[in-house]
């Protein structure tokens, strides 16, 4: 589903990224876990080319990304992402969040439009907010909504780019609920986080981001019960 | 000193319809104002350099001479260009349509960039072109936030329109001159015309509080 190929990137002469390599499959849950700067981000925004690598392939569901808008637009459409601070469209109700998208991009009528919204919003628990305004809900709510609005779009592979981040600790759970009940059916995820118990709990694979690269992967047992590496092992240490 | 009122009531329908044709050119300049305004805003944010550099030439220009030399110059222009003598109307408003339209375009650049990086990186990632997101999800915000700036605009073109009477067209100074060239009464005429001015400035700001405290009900900025 996901391919990567000698991925590179940099900001200016600070080198961020340095030739990974990695191939998600369809249906798999990656969760990137890490040190602060240490790139998990950028690695995960250079799947949907907000970040434009520096050099190496990314290839999403077949289509290989590149600068061309039309390709872009194009394939941004099967790649949904979710942000730290939800980034919903403050004039806009919930219901047309949600439904800007599939009317102006996938050319669905208003109706139907509007009928799968509701269906997504009562997959994450948010139906009797249809007709808020996103400054009228909780961090949480706003975070839920956020992921009704990329779902929508019926992507392919979510992004998530610390989707809990920004949540006062007892609106945590909520987002994770949805994102597990995401992974239970299938969704192709990759995850960056600080949540590590969720980690463990939905994660097929873990990835270790540090020094540049992918420093140590495995299932969450082997990363998190058996970490193999000195920094792996001394960041885990510090976290647990 | 004697004011004489009952010249300034005989003055006073003839000043009135000048107004309205004040009113009526400054609604027409602004609306231009906001189109030029609005395309040249976008294309100073976007990332194409040649269209960075026109808007700036534009905006420079316009802001950087006297709105009085503008209305000559497009005055003696325009003819020149179309083959035929201009209706004064039509000069009138193309100079202070193509004025304003470089403040509007400062106005709109400042509304965009303050608009959250990530409303861009969002409407993106759902899969809009820049343009789509500019239009669907970055203008529509940016507006609500440059209607206080937009109302000082709207209110200093309606006091520059004035200039527009060098050419003969006969909006509410024009007309106040040509009332005293044949009564003599300056101070009666002049006081009357600043006082109408007032009262339209007045009326405008009122306006703009209105929809201030409209748009701030049902927006988060």
């Amino acid at each position: 589903m996901i391919h990567i190929e000698k991925l590179s990137k940099s900001f200016g002469s600070l080198e961020v990224l340095k030739d990974i390599d990695l191939h998600i499959s369809k249906g798999e849950v990656v969760v990137f876990i890490g040190p602060s700067g240490g790139g998990k981000s950028t690695f995960l925004r250079c799947m949907n080319y907000l970040e434009t690598p520096t050099a190496g392939k990314v290839i999403v569901d077949g289509c290989e990304l590149s600068d061309r808008e039309e390709v872009l637009n194009k394939a941004r459409i099967n790649i949904g992402m979710v942000f730290q601070r939800f980034n919903l469209f403050p004039h806009l109700t919930v219901l047309e969040n949600i439904t800007l998208g599939p009317i102006k991009l996938l050319k669905m009528e208003k109706g139907a439009a509007a009928a799968k919204a509701m269906e997504l919003l009562d997959r994450v628990g948010l139906a009797d907010k249809r007709d808020a305004y996103p400054r009228q809900l909780s961090g949480g709510q706003q975070q839920r909504v956020a992921i009704a609005r990329s779902l929508a779009m019926n992507p392919k592979v979510m992004l998530f780019d610390e989707p809990t981040s920004a949540l006062d600790p007892e609106m945590v759970g909520e987002v994770l609920d949805v994102m597990k009940g995401l992974a239970a059916d299938g969704m192709t995820m990759v995850i960056v986080t600080h949540q590590m118990k969720f980690a463990r709990e939905v994660a097929d694979r873990v990835l270790f981001i540090a020094e540049k690269k992918i420093y140590e992967e495995g299932t969450p047992e082997q990363i998190f019960d058996n970490p193999q590496k000195p920094r792996t092992r001394d960041f885990l240490s510090k976290i647990m | 000193m004697d004011f004489d009122f009952d010249l300034v009531m005989r003055a006073l329908p003839l000043l009135v319809a000048g107004a309205g044709i004040t009113v009526k050119i400054t609604v027409m300049s602004v609306a231009l104002g906001i189109i030029i305004g609005l395309i040249a805003g976008v294309a100073r944010v976007s990332r194409v350099k040649p269209l960075q550099m026109i808007t700036a030439c534009y905006v420079n220009f316009f802001r950087g001479t006297p709105l009085l030399v503008q209305i000559f110059i497009i005055y003696f222009l325009l003819p020149l260009i179309t083959g035929h003598r201009m209706d004064p109307l039509v000069v009138a408003i193309t100079a202070c349509g193509i004025n304003s339209g470089a403040y509007i375009a400062e106005i709109f650049r400042a509304g965009i960039q303050s608009i959250d990086a990530g409303q861009m990186e969002a409407g993106r990632s759902l899969g809009f072109s820049w343009l789509e997101t500019m239009r669907y999800i970055i203008v529509p915000q940016a507006f609500k936030r440059v209607v206080p700036p937009l109302g000082n605009e709207f209110i200093a073109l309606l006091k520059d329109s004035s200039l527009v009477s060098v050419i003969g067209f006969e909006e509410l100074t024009r007309r106040g001159q040509l009332i005293i060239a044949r009564t003599y009464a300056s101070f009666e005429i002049w006081t009357c015309v600043a006082l109408i001015y007032l009262a339209m400035t007045m009326l405008i700001s009122q306006l703009v509080a209105y929809l201030e405290r409209r748009y701030s009900l049902d927006d988060t900025h």
